[in-house]
């Protein structure tokens, strides 16, 4: 081999390992530097730990932490829905593949747009509550929106309704691979539905199941700002009901021109993500062994 | 008797659920598109069923007196560069780590692949400090790099999964025929792929489409805004005129909701590639 088709590789793969220094590398350097400056504009100088008391002794801080952990409740839902669902589509019930291409328009949508459109559903005076009303529900008619007590639940029903939808696809996409002549002998055998739900499909959909919840983990804890940005006015309102750890560094780095602060707060959201990482790939390898 | 009429009940429970299930998927959209056919005291009076009379005076007024069409301008320009630059540097990588041999390759692959997990947030503040330094703040290309970037370690996991299943029998006889590498990855690997190559610019352009985060901090000025911003804006200045702002949205929404229809084949495969992310 000749020296220069030795190094051919390498110009390969180039352009990939300068574009991910620079989108990743560059960054996840800087924010353990900046996390111990106090970063004006562009530098400053080392403080030590400063910027990590100051966001760890701030009650705002927890009470973000707190609210994602409070999101991490919608995953049983979103789990259960998704595999009623997805159970249901794939035992071709009659209309499955009109359904299907509905189901999924959830996934489709952009979260800001249904954001803003459930906002307006959701409001005191909107068609939900008139609807509930209707139903002589009135005690439900809430305040969704505008009470400080019940909007993170109302951001909870939004992201359960648009994630179920990717639950739906993972397993739907899981079942279709599944051995079927199982089940049909489950089938004459005499098997209820229930049990051939509960003692042939579920089992076998252990690994897709346990994939979904991990990466719905590093949704609800870091990947949640689009829909607290628009439900809560930009502002994880009313008061800071809302308020989510990535909306913490958005307004530290951008409202309050503070980069150590929200370097801090962002290298303790790394860490958190690189600790899910682990099970996140035994997960997906365990989902494609299971497939396999 | 009673066999024969259990099945029965059973599907019907079955069709019940599906037939909530779709319902629920729909309702938003389906207030969302009837709420911009109301006018404004139609809507005061009658909030859930169908309009009185059909009004498109607020389809004309978002299209007309907002920067709905440059926003979605911004949007296109945005998915346009980041796909093509994300899958060009990608589709490069991918072929010199599914088909040659080198040192620090399996590294190479891991580490790219573990960047899926990392989160957004954690890379924006010392990019945001940097891009206000170069005055890459507002400015498509600066942008571009951030989203090619992001959509960049999904790309390369499921290119080289993809690429690894062309077999090396093809490569070796293009070989002797004295083929570079570079024509075989243009002339035989991309052909055929192309089944995952569409799949990868459907899942990377909704990606890039949807996006709030990037744009609403790299992309600030009026001009530069993206429909996602755009409308986040949008929503809060017009916020007791609902059914004119179910407009925008009807219109925001119309782009990837054609697509879909359009393409759902394409789009459900990508989906269920993309879902594995």
């Amino acid at each position: 081999m000749n020296p220069s088709s030795r190094l051919t590789p390498y110009l390969y793969v180039m352009p990939l390992l300068a574009l991910l220094a620079f989108v990743f590398g560059y960054p996840l350097i800087r924010i353990f530097e900046f996390s111990f400056k106090m970063v004006r504009g562009i530098n400053g100088p080392w403080i030590g730990f400063r910027n990590y008391e100051l966001v760890l002794t701030q009650s705002l801080f927890w009470e973000s932490i707190l609210h994602n952990l409070q999101l991490l409740l919608a995953i049983p839902a979103m789990v259960i829905i998704s595999l009623l669902v997805s159970i249901l589509l794939y035992e071709r019930v009659a209309g499955w593949r009109i359904y299907r291409i509905i189901v999924f328009v959830p996934f489709v949508l952009a979260i800001p747009i249904i954001a803003v459109v459930m906002k307006r559903m959701f409001q005191f005076s909107g068609p939900v509550n008139e609807f509930l009303r209707w139903l002589s529900l009135d005690f439900l008619a809430l305040d969704w929106i505008g009470s400080s007590d019940v909007a993170l639940w109302t951001v909870m029903i939004l992201i359960i309704w648009r994630e179920s939808a990717l639950g739906i696809i993972l397993f739907l996409a899981r079942l279709l691979s599944l051995d079927e002549s199982m089940i049909e002998a489950a089938r004459l055998e005499g098997a209820s539905w229930w049990q051939r739900v509960w003692y042939i499909i579920l089992p076998q959909m252990r690994g897709v199941i346990e994939f979904f919840v991990v990466v719905s983990v590093i949704t609800m804890l870091a990947a949640v700002f689009a829909y607290v940005f628009v439900m809560g006015g930009g502002r994880g309102g009313p008061g800071t009901s809302t308020t989510v750890v990535e909306l913490y560094i958005f307004n530290a780095l951008i409202r309050t021109s503070l980069p150590g602060i929200a370097s801090a707060a962002s290298v303790l959201l790394f860490l958190v993500s690189v600790l899910l990482i682990f099970p996140l790939f035994s997960a997906r390898r365990r989902a494609r062994e299971q497939e396999g | 008797m009673t066999a024969a009429r259990l099945p029965r009940a059973g599907d019907a429970l079955k069709q019940g659920v599906l037939l909530l299930a779709a319902f629920m998927a729909l309702v938003p959209t389906l207030f969302m598109v009837l709420t911009a056919l109301k006018s404004d005291e139609d809507h005061a009076i009658n909030k859930l069923g169908l309009p009185e009379t059909i009004v498109t005076e607020h389809f004309r007024s978002v299209l007309i007196d907002s920067p709905f069409l440059a926003w979605m301008a911004n949007s296109f320009i945005l998915v346009a560069g980041a796909v093509l630059l994300g899958t060009i540097v990608s589709c490069l990588a991918a072929y010199a780590i599914a088909c040659m041999e080198f040192r620090g390759r399996d590294t190479l692959l891991a580490a790219s692949t573990s960047l899926m997990a990392v989160p957004p947030i954690v890379m924006i503040v010392p990019l945001f400090v940097l891009y206000t330094q170069l005055g890459l703040i507002s400015t498509y290309q600066g942008a571009i790099i951030i989203y090619a970037g992001l959509i960049t370690p999904f790309s390369v996991y499921l290119l080289t999964t993809f690429f690894r299943t062309v077999p090396k029998e093809l490569f070796e006889s293009a070989h002797i025929d004295g083929a570079g590498h570079f024509l075989i990855l243009l002339k035989i690997v991309l052909p055929l792929s192309l089944p995952a190559l569409v799949t990868l610019v459907v899942v990377n352009s909704l990606y890039v489409w949807n996006d709030l985060l990037i744009a609403i901090i790299f992309l600030q000025e009026d001009s530069k805004r993206t429909l996602m911003a755009g409308i986040s804006v949008f929503q809060g200045r017009y916020n007791n005129q609902v059914p004119l702002t179910m407009a925008g949205m009807v219109i925001a929404s119309a782009p990837m909701f054609i697509l879909y229809v359009t393409f759902q084949k394409h789009f459900i495969r990508g989906l269920m590639a993309g879902a594995i992310k």
